[in-house]
């Protein structure tokens, strides 16, 4: 159990999504960043689903009230754990009575805190994700707020201990981001001097960024003749430019549907660098081959699964083994002494 | 695939379309694929998502080829022209019906409606009620159904200026479409009633009261009636009336 002290700018519990209903109009939601949230989950030995806290641009700030190992992924929100640092990309030991304090992101734009066991809240068609626009999931179906009690859950698959993530599997965020795109469904409805447009220029994310989707500025792109369309369907990631030209991309809480032509999508392995952008970044777009996705896709995979080995503990703790938690030059480190 | 066009929508999304255009024809086609998907379980699909006139199929490319999805379609294609020639299949749809109370309190915007078409309120009522509305697709909000075959001799433009906040229930005409927002939203739609039920009720196991592809037909009530009913939905002991459609 752990209480919110502080609720950040906007915190949610979300999970991978409540896939199943988008025929019945009800958005996936779910982590932005699938891969920070990820790999927060191995690090604690969570199962790939369990339920995480998710903050954006400025992090929350939690009392513990029982011992707890958890992790810290995404957006470097300036943790710190009773004042000391904590390495972010990283699990460690919050000893009963901690309090862990994040702050304003100074790379990234969403963190990910998992505990071991995930949160505990309500499944609602089969996710705890929170979808604020309906009020569904998480806690009432709202952003955290100050004296919310969380409880844990069991959501574990795995014995871990604590420690840092490899940097080999760190992602940088740059202020400028390149996107790998596939075009479709309905790219036939824009001219070829818009495609080029899309694939030679620069834009710029605007303030209207949010769960839903990211508005951008730039070049405009032209469409041969309407720019809207009998609504379909909206994947994550999809492209949609309504008639002013400017393209908007779709994120974890978009509608299920929308009236507006998607000149392509960017691909799954990329999003996460969208789901770390800020306003005022700029986006470029690749066009990229089936298979180029597919590959990425592989390697996303391949990555968990390095992950999930190299994080298993060498051999199983004995009871003559004690962790401390040490200050080195204000940064805080886990360390384990056996007893032989 | 006769008149049948296949997109990308990323590399986990495969988009099989069957038209440009809203009609039940295409709509129906739409509905039994992704019926005919759904029943085949496979595990590399994802979800499938019904709409107007198309439907996307997520699947994960790592455990099925996007050739090899298109293949089975095709098959599913085939099959489904061959069932509908030999006149084995009959197609029957369900009619949901939906308790809705059209009196002054629930019904903001029934005079204009009436006005505006040159009739009175009582026969924008009975038009309202008297034809079953196809569910096209659901979308919009969770719940929200896009239905299609409102008469038009009830129809009126939207709001100049949209409403904030629409209680949830509230029923509504925009142009020549009609329906209902199971949730509390902002909406520029003519309001003509309410229904007590919520489409949409995650408190439940049956959390949606109908799919796309089904009919819904709206059945005139007393506020009496709508504050019983409401207590039956807020109880979780409310069923709406389902009856069958044959079609030809």
């Amino acid at each position: 159990m752990f209480t919110t002290i502080n609720p950040g700018f906007f915190s949610t519990i979300q999970d991978s999504g409540r896939w199943g209903y988008q025929a019945y109009g009800m958005p996936v939601a779910g982590a932005m960043d699938r891969y920070a949230y990820r790999v927060a989950n191995l690090l604690v030995g969570n199962k790939a689903n369990a339920a995480a806290i998710e903050m954006t641009l400025l992090g929350a700030s939690f009392k513990f009230d029982e011992s707890q190992l958890v992790a810290l992924c995404g957006a470097d929100m300036q943790a710190k754990l009773d004042g000391v640092s904590v390495k972010n990309w990283s699990a460690f030991v919050v000893q009963k009575g901690s309090e862990l304090k994040l702050e304003y992101a100074v790379t990234g734009c969403r963190a990910y805190l998992a505990v071991r066991g995930g949160i505990d809240v309500p499944s609602v068609l089969g996710s705890r994700s929170t979808y604020t626009r309906a009020k569904v999931g998480g806690l009432e179906g709202r952003a955290l707020r100050q004296g919310d009690v969380l409880n844990v859950a069991n959501d574990t698959e795995a014995e871990v201990q604590a420690g840092n993530l490899k940097v080999d599997y760190v992602p940088q965020y740059e202020q400028s981001i390149t996107l790998r795109i596939l075009l479709g469904p309905q790219d036939d409805m824009f001219t070829a001097e818009a495609i080029e447009t899309l694939l030679k220029s620069e834009y710029v994310i605007t303030d209207e960024a949010d769960r839903m989707g990211y508005r951008l500025e730039g070049p405009k792109i032209a469409h041969i003749d309407k720019a809207d369309i009998v609504s379909d369907a909206l994947p994550f990631g999809a492209i949609q430019v309504p008639a002013h030209g400017m393209p908007i991309i779709m994120m974890a809480d978009r509608q299920t549907t929308g009236g507006y032509a998607k000149i392509g999508a960017v691909i799954g392995p990329d999003l996460l660098k969208l789901a770390q952008a800020k306003p005022g970044n700029e986006v470029r777009f690749r066009l990229c081959s089936e298979e180029e996705a597919v590959n990425a896709l592989q390697a996303e995979q391949q990555s968990y699964e390095n992950i999930a080995r190299s994080i298993q503990p060498q051999k199983l703790v004995s009871e003559n083994v004690r962790q401390f938690n040490i200050v080195i030059e204000n940064q805080g480190y886990t360390v384990q002494v056996e007893e032989y | 695939m006769n008149g049948v066009e296949l997109f990308h929508a990323g590399e986990q999304g495969l988009v099989v379309e069957f038209g440009k255009e809203v009609n039940k024809t295409i709509n129906s086609k739409v509905h039994k694929l992704a019926k005919g998907l759904m029943a085949k379980a496979n595990k590399a699909i994802l979800e499938i998502v019904p709409t107007y006139r198309s439907l996307l199929v997520y699947f994960d490319p790592l455990s099925m080829k996007r050739e090899e999805l298109i293949t089975q379609i095709e098959d599913l294609l085939i099959s489904e022209t061959q069932a509908l020639q030999s006149g084995e299949e009959k197609e029957i749809a369900s009619i949901v019906h939906i308790p809705v109370c059209y009196q002054d309190e629930f019904a903001p915007d029934l005079k204009f409606v009436a006005e505006y078409n040159g009739i009175s309120a009582d026969e924008v009522v009975g038009i309202h009620s008297s034809t079953p509305y196809l569910v096209y697709m659901l979308g919009f909000t969770p719940g929200f159904p896009y239905l299609g075959g409102m008469s038009p001799r009830i129809a009126a433009p939207r709001l100049d200026k949209p409403r904030v906040q629409i209680p949830a229930g509230s029923v509504g005409i925009a142009g020549s479409q009609t329906g209902f927002y199971p949730i509390e939203s902002p909406g520029g739609w003519r309001l003509i009633g309410r229904t007590p039920i919520k489409a949409f009720n995650s408190a439940v196991a049956n959390s949606f009261l109908f799919s796309a592809g089904d009919y819904l037909q709206f059945k005139p009530i007393s506020v009496d009636e709508f504050h019983q009913i409401r207590k039956q939905v807020d109880a979780g002991t409310y069923s709406p009336e389902v009856t069958e459609l044959q079609r030809g």
